[in-house]
């Protein structure tokens, strides 16, 4: 896409690094552990923390941090990529997968809208938080989740750049309709697969 | 339907701010304009076809086709060395955008400003000073620039120049020059709560620099009283620690 005469920068060799065919175009592999977000980081002690699933009905479910530990834990090991090009491979986490959570939930909705504490939200379509693609994570590393990384709890949605994985997450409200969340009216991918390199509004 | 293009950028001239920082100035036809603290993707492609790409904030106001950039040479760094001390006049890169809807300051918006800038953070910050010096805004500004020494500033002369309006603060963490009573050492409390305005203006707050200033210093914001909302943060990494 896009370039179609190369421009080659004279006197650029770049550290190439062998990622195999894990690396998405436009990516770069860190080993540490950089911070996007876009504003300053909100801390929820977990005793005032809880997650909800609202449905298109208006129905509501709900759990507390002792509900939500309750429930089946996994360990995905996963590949994470951001939009600000860096990439991070074989990131572990714990949590509860979105399976989990949606097990006793009825909804024929198509959308929906992540929001989280401090007010961030991002939209996707249901069927990319199920089928153990998505779940809510608290630990990271054999850690808990520092707040600067989405602590207590995050989703994580690693098949999609970043910042779709809400830090600080709070609830998905689910909708017929797609409502394009805080990134995604402010210029960025709709969608955002980085496999196909959705940064921006119309790639 | 908007869509970011990639174009080619050709390095025009270059200024060394510090030992270690430069600003280049481009010449990218077609450019769109921009807003004041967004940023491009610098992509760079190599003789053999390997490419990667970073993300830049934009130095100064909208200007037709240049657009100017300023970088510190990451030690090690894959691509600030390349853009810090091997490019040249001519050579070229390409650069998509502008991105970023949200760190983004208007000259139509006269409530008091608030401009915390840790390092090179400061380079979208001074998007947003030049810009209000240029459109004639009235709205009052404090920078507070948190840097090493002395010897790190950037733009340090036009800093220096009077701009009616903006108050600027420098906090050093390193060394501090003689006469300055402030000793060397990180963002406090103190420093945002006399150099900043009471939480009770409602300043609109932008707080730029390295992840781990970023945190610091929005969390001291948000102890001062100030509302989550108007702290609007742009981390330029490394780690989160
Ligand atoms: C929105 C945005 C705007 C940015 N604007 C600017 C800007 O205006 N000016 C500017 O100079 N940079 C800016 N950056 C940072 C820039 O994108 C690069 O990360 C930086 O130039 C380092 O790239 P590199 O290829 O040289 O280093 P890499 O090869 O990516 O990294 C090499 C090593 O340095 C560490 N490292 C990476 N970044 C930094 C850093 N900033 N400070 C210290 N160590 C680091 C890495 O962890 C790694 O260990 C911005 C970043 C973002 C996300």
């Amino acid at each position: 896409m896009g370039g179609i005469v190369s421009i080659i920068s004279r006197g650029f060799h770049g550290r190439r690094r062998d990622a195999g065919d894990r690396l998405p175009p436009g990516q770069y592999l860190v080993e540490d552990f950089p911070v996007l977000s876009a504003g300053p980081t909100p801390r929820v002690p977990p005793e005032r923390w809880e997650f909800a699933i609202d449905t298109e009905a208006g129905v509501t479910h709900r759990w507390t941090w002792p509900e939500f530990l309750a429930l089946p834990q996994e360990r995905p090991t996963v590949d994470i990529h951001c939009v600000t090009e860096w990439s991070k491979l074989d990131t572990s986490w714990e949590g509860v997968s979105l399976d989990t959570l949606f097990e006793d939930v009825d909804t024929a909705a198509d959308y929906a809208l992540v929001y989280s504490y401090g007010g961030y939200t991002t939209n996707l379509p249901l069927e990319d938080l199920l089928d153990g693609k998505a779940w809510i994570v608290h630990r990271f590393d054999g850690e808990e989740l520092q707040p600067q990384h989405g602590g207590p709890a995050r989703l994580l949605v690693p098949h999609l750049y970043f910042w779709k994985s809400a830090k600080w997450v709070r609830g998905i409200r689910l909708l017929d309709e797609d409502h394009p969340g805080f990134w995604e009216t402010a210029g960025y991918h709709n969608y955002g697969d980085p496999w196909r390199e959705q940064r921006y509004e119309g790639d | 339907m908007r869509r970011l293009v990639w174009r080619a950028a050709e390095l025009v001239g270059s200024t060394p701010e510090t030992a270690t920082a430069r600003t280049l100035r481009f010449r990218v036809p077609g450019w769109p304009g921009h807003l004041a603290g967004q940023h491009v993707d610098v992509r760079l492609t190599a003789e053999d076809g390997y490419r990667t790409q970073r993300s830049y904030s934009l130095a100064g106001p909208a200007d037709g086709e240049h657009v100017e950039l300023t970088v510190e040479d990451v030690p090690d760094g894959e691509v600030s060395p390349y853009l810090t001390e091997i490019m040249e006049a001519g050579d070229q890169v390409e650069i998509r955008g502008p991105v970023g809807g949200w760190f983004v300051w208007r000259p139509d918006n006269d409530r008091p400003v608030l401009l915390v800038a840790g390092g090179s953070g400061i380079v979208p910050l001074m998007a947003m000073i030049r810009t209000r010096r240029q459109a004639g805004s009235r709205a009052p500004f404090r920078l507070l620039y948190s840097l090493r020494g002395p010897d790190s500033v950037y733009y340090a002369d036009e800093l220096r120049r009077p701009d009616p309006g903006l108050d600027v603060s420098y906090l050093y963490t390193r060394s501090a020059p003689e006469g300055v009573s402030r000793p060397a050492g990180r963002i406090m409390l103190a420093d945002l709560a006399e150099g900043g305005w009471p939480a009770a203006h409602a300043p609109d707050c932008y707080v730029c620099g390295p992840t781990g200033f970023v945190e610091a210093a929005a969390d001291l914001l948000l102890a001062l009283g100030h509302a989550p909302e108007r702290i609007r943060t742009e981390r330029f990494g490394p780690t989160g620690g």
